[in-house]
């Protein structure tokens, strides 16, 4: 028998495997589709103080081996979160979430995060710094180091649970901003968000995506999130969450030995809504394939 | 919703980059017309999302238009092929809004959703009336299909090559009528929004990451708040649409 277990900060999840913000909305959609209770956990849609529609349509474009999107963070708001979605996610989901919290300034990044902290359904808190696709705040706050130990320090001060900073990929030093993060106070890193890309109709003579702009998701990053986590892996000491174009088992086992604790799933959720029920089933098999009785005993493996 | 695998039985050209699939497996989960399925192919990250034309047991008949890549790839499908589909997607039309004579309206690719509707609001004892609406004659498609059903049907073309000269709107101004129906290019949504006296229902397009309302990148606003196309529509009430 293998040991798929693995621990962040203190929670102990069933496996590694969870489905990144924005791709799973509150849950709903996917637990008609499956018992979403077989999952490590799931990262709920990045949520914002006040209720945002997001940007014009389209937001999506396709790419080799990937896709971009520029939704915008569209989203009920923290308050209808509360009194909503995680109402009726208790319902059909017996663990802990991951709270994703987006923000437009640093007040609004504390507020919505010491909302979610004091929901019980909450288990950790991953702060967005990193979304590409909104204007004067997002992505902004996850450029800069001094900025993004800012918000992790504020955010640190309010919350009683673990708090992992989202960093965006969009950087020239990822480590530097991720140690910058630590020095803060962070619980761990969630990494990566999207690439910034674009595409353009070519009949039109126009950007396919009104907002011009989008974030790029998909197998073809795998490469980038997995260099950036063994990078990163190598300058902190704080718990990584990675992500960027996972899409299997074998994905997850190599972002592991890159240095991740847990794996995000973010764009392979929507071109196959099972991916990640079949990853969690395939992941016992693999790791016997592989000599793995405890799944922790290969985080950053790759790097020994 | 449901994943299954489908075999491709045929594959044939309607009418220049117009083409028609019959694809046999598991259609339990389609439970409305104006409903869609969501293709995988070979090549392509994204899945193409295509409106369900007919379903006969199980076989399921599938119209598009080749507009790029994907639907290039589409037209070149082989008998025998399988191919991986997410099934029962959307909203589809409520058959119970209707009334005795509901106007069924589709322009160009957005005819194909019209002939299951058609033929569910038949088997009801309801007989709707057909607009078609094509640019020019050589797009017609279905026109024969539509007749051998039993409705009423008209076409329109925009150069008058064929039927009325200009647009479903020119037909339906001189009909009288309980509902529309509506699936086309949004100008044409706009124009029967615009032209219609009674209430309606219309299926919109848009760009679409996922299909089955987890991504929100297909949302819009109504007044009824925001709703993801894919989920919560295709298919619009008149009274809650926003242009």
């Amino acid at each position: 028998m293998v040991n798929t277990q693995v621990n962040l900060s203190g929670w102990t999840l069933d496996n590694p495997v969870i489905p990144a913000s924005g791709t799973f909305g509150y849950g709903a959609e996917f637990a008609e589709l499956y018992d979403i209770n077989c999952l490590g956990t799931f990262s709920f849609k990045g949520t914002t103080l006040h209720a945002r529609y997001g940007n014009e349509t389209p937001r999506i474009a396709e790419s080799a081996s990937g896709m971009l999107n520029a939704v915008g963070l569209q989203n009920p708001g923290v308050e209808h979160v509360i009194e909503h979605e995680l109402p009726e996610l208790k319902r059909f989901f017996r663990k802990k979430v991951i709270a994703n919290v987006s923000g437009f300034s640093l007040e609004e990044y504390v507020e919505t995060a010491r909302r979610l902290d004091e929901q019980e359904q909450v288990g950790l808190i991953e702060v967005n710094i990193s979304c590409p696709n909104v204007h004067g705040g997002g992505m902004s706050f996850g450029t800069d180091p001094k900025a993004a130990a800012e918000v992790t320090a504020a955010v640190k001060k309010v919350c009683t649970k673990p708090v992992y900073i989202k960093l965006t990929p969009n950087v020239t030093d990822i480590a530097s901003i991720a140690a910058a993060c630590e020095d803060a106070g962070a619980d761990g890193i969630s990494m990566i968000n999207t690439l910034l890309g674009m595409r353009i109709d070519a009949r039109r003579r126009k950007p396919l995506l009104a907002n011009v702009t989008g974030g790029l998701s998909g197998p073809a990053v795998f490469p980038v999130a997995l260099r950036m986590v063994w990078q990163v892996y190598e300058r902190v000491n704080i718990p990584i969450i990675g992500m960027g174009g996972v899409s299997s088992a074998a994905d997850v086992i190599e972002m592991m030995l890159a240095g991740a604790t847990a794996v995000q799933i973010g764009a392979a959720n929507l071109v196959d809504p099972f991916v990640c029920r079949n990853i969690v089933e395939a992941l016992p098999g693999l790791m016997e394939q592989y000599r793995i009785e405890n799944l922790t005993d290969i985080i950053g493996g790759a790097h020994r | 919703m449901t994943e299954s695998v489908f075999t491709l039985l045929s594959n044939r050209e309607l009418a220049p980059t117009v083409f028609e699939l019959k694809l046999q497996g598991d259609c339990s989960a389609i439970t409305a017309p104006g409903q869609f399925v969501n293709i995988r192919l070979n090549g392509f990250y994204l899945r193409r999302p295509i409106s369900v034309c007919d379903l006969e047991g199980d076989v399921l008949t599938l119209i598009f238009k080749v507009v790029g890549q994907g639907t290039g790839a589409m037209s070149r499908m082989h008998s025998g092929e399988k191919l991986d589909l997410l099934v029962g997607l959307g909203n589809g039309y409520d058959l119970t809004l209707c009334g005795e004579r509901p106007v069924l309206m589709g322009g160009g690719a957005g005819v194909p959703p019209m002939y299951l509707l058609a033929k569910r609001l038949l088997e009801r004892g309801v007989k709707p009336v057909m607009i078609l609406g094509f640019n020019t004659r050589q797009e017609i498609f279905y026109e024969e299909e539509f007749r051998t059903l039993g409705a009423e049907t008209y076409v329109a073309t925009v150069d008058g090559s064929y039927g009325t000269k200009g647009f479903v709107t020119d037909v339906l101004g001189k009909l009288d009528y309980t509902h529309t129906c509506c699936c086309g290019p949004e100008p044409m949504l706009k124009a029967v929004y615009n032209a219609s006296v009674t209430s309606g229902q219309y299926s919109f397009e848009e760009r679409m990451g996922c299909g089955f309302g987890a991504c929100m990148g297909c949302s819009c606003k109504t007044k009824y708040g925001n709703k993801r196309i894919c989920k919560d529509g295709p298919v619009l009430v008149k009274e809650e649409i926003v242009w």
